[in-house]
């Protein structure tokens, strides 16, 4: 107990590391970091849709850069809440959705993709397949409105094939910048998201946006979207 | 209709193609029924103005296939999606700066402002750029500078400060306020122009990733100084600081007699 309280949190979340919460115990806070995740692929294994300099860049420094900011604006968060620095707090809402919002979907995004050789583009089977004929008429039509959504899209951005658990229906949804699907409903789920910013296909893609949503579909993880849709519903 | 056929027999016939089209515009002008009087068969359509130099002339702070594409794809495409929606659009003959205005409709955009203001963005983001820019202002413009953020260096930093405060697709501008009747430093998101909100723009660089991503990756902070150390326009913006100034009086107010 004592040395917990003459360690300062900064030495406790340095010796502890990693996204492990730090254990408060009394009055002792702790602020829980979060980590860049492994890609479970190679950076070159989505070729030739994605090439493995976008996705090394991709995973490397943007991502790498979204959970270093978060991580830096939860730090400062938890400063100001223990000073009681109200302005502070709200201050820092916009770093934290931007740079958490950034590091969740970029989390769910290498997910979402898998090379063609271990099943990357094989279209969903079971229940979520039926759901998607259901809700979009066929597995074309949804992906013909994500491509049209994604291309539609002003700026940087992302588009969702969402799950809404209360309704049980599927929906595609776009967000702006980095706010994750959440914030279009509390009851949505993302099962797939497709990163539209430019950095997501400009060395390879250039302006041509609709080839970049037109391929990235070869390396789609359906069986992620399906299991995350089983979860869900189950 | 005797006026405009009279209009059509004096000018060169056009492609057959560009007929029917006018043909059908002028139809639908007439459905309308709002600018039959004053419809000419000269069908206006924005053109992609080009850049005051070469587009190897930046290098190597902006290469040449960056301004290739920048110029050559996205702001063509912009003027050309411009164009597309402006044959079936009521907001058809307005200057740009105007079509800006009113399709910014508030803060509730119509359809068109976003290539609208792109097409306006990009331009005047050309013309903020010369080789061998950077450095330091002259004159006037140093003074105003030097006014209304404390010095040359504050400014600077105030303007790379704005630009990685922008999270997501946009602008940083140095603008002239027209009420305040100083010069402040403020970043838009996407196509949004400070031209909506009243104020003069000064500068502009555009913040979207196409526009430094091939030779700078995710390396916003030296692209943005590098806009500022080497391409900025000066000559430009001395120009665009006396064109302002005669909408804001930057001295004493001075109230014409009637
Ligand atoms: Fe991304
Ligand atoms: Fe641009």
């Amino acid at each position: 107990m004592a040395l917990r309280t003459l360690a300062s949190k900064k030495t406790l979340s340095l010796a502890l590391g990693g996204a492990r919460p730090l254990a408060a115990a009394g009055s002792a806070r702790g602020v829980t970091t979060v980590t860049l995740p492994d890609l479970s692929y190679d950076f070159g294994a989505l070729e030739p849709a994605i090439s493995g300099e976008i996705m090394r860049l991709h995973h490397q420094k943007h991502h790498a850069t979204y959970v270093a900011n978060y991580n830096k604006a939860l730090e400062q968060l938890d400063a100001a809440v223990v000073k009681g620095d109200a302005s502070a707090v709200v201050q820092l809402q916009g770093a934290i959705k931007f740079n958490g919002g950034g590091h969740v979907n970029h989390s769910i995004f290498w997910k979402n993709l898998k090379p063609i050789s271990e099943g990357g583009g094989e279209p969903p089977h079971g229940k979520l397949g039926w759901a998607i004929d259901e809700d979009f008429g066929s597995f074309e039509a949804l992906v013909k409105k994500m491509n049209a959504e994604g291309a539609a899209l002003q700026g940087s951005g992302w588009v969702w094939l969402a799950l809404d658990k209360e309704a049980k229906k599927l929906s595609v949804e776009t967000t702006a910048n980095q706010d994750p699907l959440v914030t279009k409903g509390a009851s949505l789920v993302p099962l797939l998201g497709i990163d539209v910013w430019e950095h997501a296909y400009y060395l390879q893609y250039k302006n041509v946006r609709p080839d970049y949503l037109s391929n990235i579909w070869k390396v789609m993880n359906w069986k992620y979207a399906g299991e995350v849709y089983d979860n869900t519903l189950a | 209709m005797a006026a405009s056929a009279l209009h059509l027999r004096l000018l060169p016939s056009p492609p057959a193609g560009v007929k029917l089209q006018q043909r059908r515009l002028r139809s639908r002008i007439l459905r309308q029924g709002g600018l039959s009087r004053r419809y000419s068969k000269v069908v206006c359509y924005y053109g992609l103005t080009t850049p005051p130099y070469k587009l190897d002339a930046l290098e190597p702070y902006m290469s040449r296939r960056t301004v290739e594409l920048h110029w050559g794809k996205h702001h063509h495409d912009y003027v050309e999606g411009l164009n597309k929606q402006l044959a079936t659009s009521p907001l058809y003959g307005y200057t740009l700066e105007e079509l800006i205005k009113e399709a910014y409709n508030n803060g509730n955009p119509l359809p068109e402002y976003n290539n609208a203001a792109q097409v306006w963005n990009h331009h005047f983001f050309w013309e903020s750029m010369q080789p061998e820019g950077g450095g330091l202002p002259e004159g006037g413009v140093l003074q105003q500078i030097e006014k209304d953020f404390g010095s040359f260096t504050n400014f600077r930093e105030e303007f790379i400060r704005s630009a990685l405060q922008l999270l997501g697709s946009g602008w940083v501008w140095l603008v002239l306020k027209r009420n305040e009747r100083k010069l402040s430093v403020v970043h838009t998101r996407n196509a949004i122009s400070p031209l909506a909100f009243g104020d003069i723009p000064i500068i502009s660089l555009d913040l979207w990733e196409h526009a430094y991503y091939l030779d700078y990756k995710d390396d916003m902070l030296t692209y943005v100084t590098n806009f500022m150390d080497h391409l900025i326009s000066w000559d430009t913006v001395t120009l665009r600081m006396m064109r302002a100034e005669s909408f804001v009086n930057l001295n004493e107010p001075n109230i014409p007699v009637a």
